[in-house]
């Protein structure tokens, strides 16, 4: 098996770390939409849950001093923020009536 | 007379005695208006000279320009030129025009011409014949300088640009002599405004390109009339009659000059009942209006400039500063700012900044994170709509628009471009 990505007390989600612990808004945003609504729900409903946990788990740590499992575990949050409106909201991965239109997040804080 | 619509405000947001907010501003009127001024490329052309080469832009804030030798590089499409900013090695920060004095080639750039960037140095050196400036503009070193014909260095500085400082905001005039200091230009109600834009410096930047014209897409940006219905599937907040009445009529207007300012009673964050959010803002506490909690910031009194109207329900003033630059200021303490930078009559670029107070812990980041993920949902939904709008302006179907008491701001806009296109046509004539 191997190396596990996230802290032990989070192993459940270890089936989704390896795709969704993205670096930056533009890897998640872009995985969102290249990914299908099922795989989208599965997500959802197996980090939803354990999503007040997980921060009050990474709480007690440093925000800028994070082990690195716990940086995946903060990345995995950030991909249920953003796959929370697909799931919650538009029922699709796309933001309706967007077109072509662009929106980029160019600059954010690390991690 | 303005004929009054059958849904009032609620109460505790009274009108001018005038009885609407347009008409405690008579120059504006009340007429339908023509937007000729968005779909126009002739008209494009005007607002370049008599907007964007006249009025003060802001380009940055300080904070990104933190230590000597540090500067940043600014394309302007609208003015069809490239700016430095840079704070020199005596702190000073300063704008230039990024074109070498030699031969014309953009001075500062890295690997793409057409890509704005930034970093640090101690002199700006062109890559086409290594001509040198130090960070003052002056011309340090011409390579084989005595095969060139009675040549000064002195007269070969780089080409300046007027650059003034505000609360932390980098501004600039492309005007030759500017007709008003940066303050005169921002007025009272602007510089009014005291708030520690220091202490935030968690920063977030969004950039768009959208076909559409620059206050086409602005004027989305200067009402809320439309959030319950645009986006009203994304929020049950927002398709709450409850809240539609309480949140979506604008408290207070305020003109000053060219610039103007709307207030509203904010996001009442975290107030409403558990059912009129959506899960995940309930586990993070955030949303639309930002971080449920507030930031440091606004414990204690509120920063001068603010809550112009000394409203009592007050939640977030939306600062629009002439022509093409926003600052949003909630009441949970962090701030918006938006830019709107024509390319040309119907096209932009839109770039939005979320400044926050640096989060002490996880809990406050992911606050911060699922805000700024907000506005990105909100935000590609106007842009996709504004896209909409400029195609159906362009058929010239439909050539007057009525306007209504909350989009006084639209109004305001579009009749300060009218007015200093005209000004810009007159002296023209005089000279």
């Amino acid at each position: 098996m191997a190396e596990p990505l996230l802290p032990p007390e989070f192993a459940d989600l270890e089936p989704f770390a390896a795709e969704w612990c993205l670096a930056s808004e533009p890897e998640r945003y872009a995985k969102r939409l290249a990914s299908r609504m099922d795989e989208l729900q599965a997500f959802y409903d197996a980090v939803f849950p354990r999503a007040e946990e997980a921060i009050a788990y990474l709480d007690r740590l440093p925000l800028h001093d994070l082990p690195d499992d716990a940086q995946r575990l903060l990345q995995l949050l950030y991909s249920l923020i953003l796959v929370s409106f697909a799931v919650e909201i538009w029922r699709q991965p796309y933001i309706p009536d967007t077109g072509t239109a662009s929106f980029e997040l160019k600059l954010e804080p690390v991690p | 007379m303005f004929k009054q619509s059958p849904t009032r405000p609620p109460k505790q947001y009274p009108k001018p005695p005038e009885g609407t907010w347009t008409e405690h501003y008579p120059e504006l009127g009340t007429a339908p208006v023509s937007y000729e001024s968005s779909i126009s490329p002739e008209f494009f052309e005007l607002e370049r000279k008599a907007i964007f080469e006249r009025a003060w832009l802001n380009v940055g804030r300080v904070e990104q320009l933190r230590r000597n030798g540090s500067y940043f590089t600014r394309d302007l499409a609208v003015a069809k030129t490239s700016l430095i900013v840079v704070r020199g090695m005596d702190g000073v920060i300063r704008a230039f025009h990024n074109v070498c004095r030699h031969r014309g080639n953009k001075l500062v750039w890295t690997d793409d011409p057409r890509v704005e960037t930034k970093g640090n140095c101690r002199q700006f050196a062109c890559k086409y014949h290594g001509w040198r400036y130090d960070l003052d503009g002056t011309c340090s070193s011409i390579l084989q300088e005595g095969e060139f014909f009675g040549i000064d260095k002195a007269d070969y500085g780089l080409v300046s640009v007027h650059c003034e400082v505000w609360q932390g905001f980098i501004f600039v005039n492309l005007a030759k002599e500017p007709s008003q200091s940066l303050p005169d230009f921002l007025g009272p109600m602007i510089t009014a405004i005291d708030y520690p834009f220091d202490k935030l410096t968690e920063r977030y930047y969004y950039r768009g390109d959208i076909r559409s014209n620059w206050k086409v897409f602005l004027d989305a940006f200067q009402e809320f009339y439309h959030p319950p219905i645009l986006h009203g599937r994304q929020n049950p907040v927002m398709s709450n009659p409850e809240y539609q009445q309480q949140g979506f009529y604008t408290m207070h207007f305020q003109i000053d000059g060219p610039h103007r300012v709307g207030s509203t009673s904010g996001g009442a964050g975290g107030l409403l009942r558990p059912e009129m959010y959506n899960p995940i803002e309930r586990v993070f506490r955030s949303g639309l209006f930002g971080p449920w909690d507030p930031s440091e910031i606004v414990r204690g009194e509120l920063p001068p400039g603010l809550n112009p109207g000394n409203k009592k329900h007050w939640g977030l003033d939306s600062f629009q500063i002439f022509p093409n630059f926003a600052i949003v200021f909630w009441e949970t303490g962090w701030y918006l700012t938006y830019h709107y930078w024509p390319v040309a009559h119907d096209r932009l670029i839109f770039e939005a900044n979320a400044y926050f107070v640096p989060p002490r812990n996880v809990r406050e980041r992911l606050a911060q994170q699922l805000g700024i993920a907000t506005i990105k949902e909100y935000a590609l939904q106007d842009c996709g709509t504004l896209e909409a709008t400029q195609m159906g302006l362009e058929s010239r179907a439909v050539t007057s628009f009525p306007l209504g008491d909350q989009e006084l701001m639209c109004r305001h806009l579009n009749k300060v471009v009218n007015d200093w296109v005209a000004d810009y046509q007159r002296k023209c004539a005089e000279a």
